[in-house]
């Protein structure tokens, strides 16, 4: 198991080299959106007006911050439940989103599609909000603001630690629970 | 008849929300400790690094332990003797209210149907018994929805028994897997109704995750369920390990003769719950 430090948005060639089981420390420009805005991007998609995001190479957190208590720029800003977004991440991903970071297992069409299209998914530990935080210098709201800590925004990161959970050749990191171990 | 004002409950309750927030429970720190010396693969031990890198900063900080600051879950004691000077309902929600905005938590409640954010976190989950004495005891819960949504209430058959229950809950973790952010921690409701099993599930889960079932029987089922939860190796965040689970409580009250009802509660690491007396 490798271990990188990329820049987002990412390559095609950085994406592809990726295995389950590598560490990433992440930085750049990445944006959060959850289920909610997830589903507005597809109907501004299915509408054919123009995203409020570049897509290319992009890579999305699933993440609701806490507001920034004064001195901050966000607060804190772990990963949501990812199966949420799996409704809508193959149609990203076809669109040249890279990556997804989350928390929890994806569905097959998901990891159908990061094959697909030469993406992976990222786990960051979920419930070390206030850790994680730390790792975002700046945090601006691009879209939705209406939908409060579900807005669409876009974060620049600094050494954001993550694990490759699904790559794209098939690879998973997550275990499959020793069903035999409990009689079930 | 003892007067309680209402504006000391809503101090008290803002308080609780934001503290509950910020600090975890010393019990749960102890768990997490116990449970990262147990660990040997190195991915299971940088999990448990990072969580106790972030309980410690949480704490320096100010900063919420997790971004899912919660649904407020209230359960709410109230001496037969004391008597609120005030609209006790509005003093608890005017209370989650002020502690999510002041606390910069993040306002987690929104309308079912229509998703609109209801803006200040309330309605809060309120549960009230009336108890002998004068004094308010309020237990608060900030529960997160990743770990909510992998529970579930199911109605067996009595016949299905105790072999049932167990196998209930395993599936139930098994299926979940990842996403309730384990190591978990397990509230099971037995007995009363549909609605009141569930109930129960989730009151378990304000004991204290080193305390021993007083029943001497419920006390072995607690520890069994807990050994064959971790035997499944889900591990921290699903990445395989011997902690899956933290502590599994249960809470069991008689049912109906045609019935046996179940509620699983899941609950993340990150179990935060204060409780105050008035």
């Amino acid at each position: 198991m490798a271990q990188y430090e990329l820049t987002a948005p990412i390559s095609d060639e950085d994406a592809r080299k990726l295995r389950s089981g590598d560490v990433v420390f992440l930085s750049g420009t990445i944006y959060t959106a959850r289920d909610a805005a997830h589903k507005k991007l597809c109907d501004l998609l299915d509408e054919g007006k123009p995203l409020p995001m570049e897509l290319q190479g992009a890579v999305i957190y699933y993440v609701g911050p806490t507001p920034p208590p004064p001195g901050y720029v966000i607060g804190a800003a772990g990963p949501t439940t990812s199966y949420r977004m799996d409704a809508f991440a193959p149609r990203l991903h076809s669109l040249g989103v890279k990556a997804s970071i989350g928390k929890g297992i994806r569905n097959e069409a998901v990891k159908q599609s990061l094959k697909d299209h030469g993406a992976v998914y990222f786990g960051a530990t979920g419930g070390a909000g206030a850790l994680l935080g730390t790792c975002i210098k700046e945090a601006e709201v691009i879209a939705f603001p209406e939908m409060g800590p579900e807005a669409l925004r876009r974060l620049r990161v600094e050494k954001l630690p993550l694990l490759v959970i699904n790559d794209s050749v098939g690879g998973e990191l997550y275990v499959q629970p020793n069903l035999e171990a409990v009689g079930l | 008849m003892r007067t309680i004002q209402a504006d000391e409950i809503t101090k008290a309750v803002r308080n609780l929300c934001m503290h509950s927030n910020r600090y975890c429970p010393e019990d749960v720190k102890k768990a997490l400790a116990a449970g990262a010396a147990e660990e040997e693969a190195p991915t299971a031990k940088e999990v448990f690094r990072q969580l106790m890198e972030n309980i410690d900063l949480a704490a320096k900080t100010g900063v919420p332990l997790c971004q899912d600051t919660g649904l407020a879950v209230l359960f709410v004691e109230l001496g037969q003797d004391a008597h609120v000077q005030g609209s006790l309902h509005d003093a608890l929600n005017e209370g989650v209210r002020q502690g999510y905005k002041d606390g910069f938590l993040r306002k987690s409640a929104c309308d079912p149907f229509t998703r609109k954010n209801t803006g200040d976190n309330t309605p809060a989950v309120i549960h009230y018994d009336i108890v002998p004495g004068d004094k308010i005891h309020i237990a608060l819960m900030a529960k997160g929805g990743g770990s909510e949504n992998m529970s579930r209430v199911t109605m067996l058959a009595p016949s299905d028994g105790w072999a049932g229950v167990k196998k209930f809950v395993l599936t139930r973790v098994a299926e979940a897997r990842s996403n309730p952010c384990p190591p978990i921690i397990i509230g099971v409701g037995m007995g009363g109704t549909f609605d009141y099993s569930a109930k129960l599930a989730k009151k378990a889960m304000l004991r204290k995750l080193d305390d021993i079932n007083p029943d001497p029987d419920l006390a072995a089922k607690e520890k069994e369920l807990l050994e064959l939860v971790n035997r499944l190796g889900i591990g921290p965040m699903g990445l395989g390990g011997k902690t899956t689970c933290l502590a599994v409580k249960m809470l069991v009250t008689p049912c109906h003769i045609a019935s046996l009802p179940l509620a699983v509660n899941i609950q993340c690491h990150s179990a935060r719950h204060e409780e105050v007396i008035i």
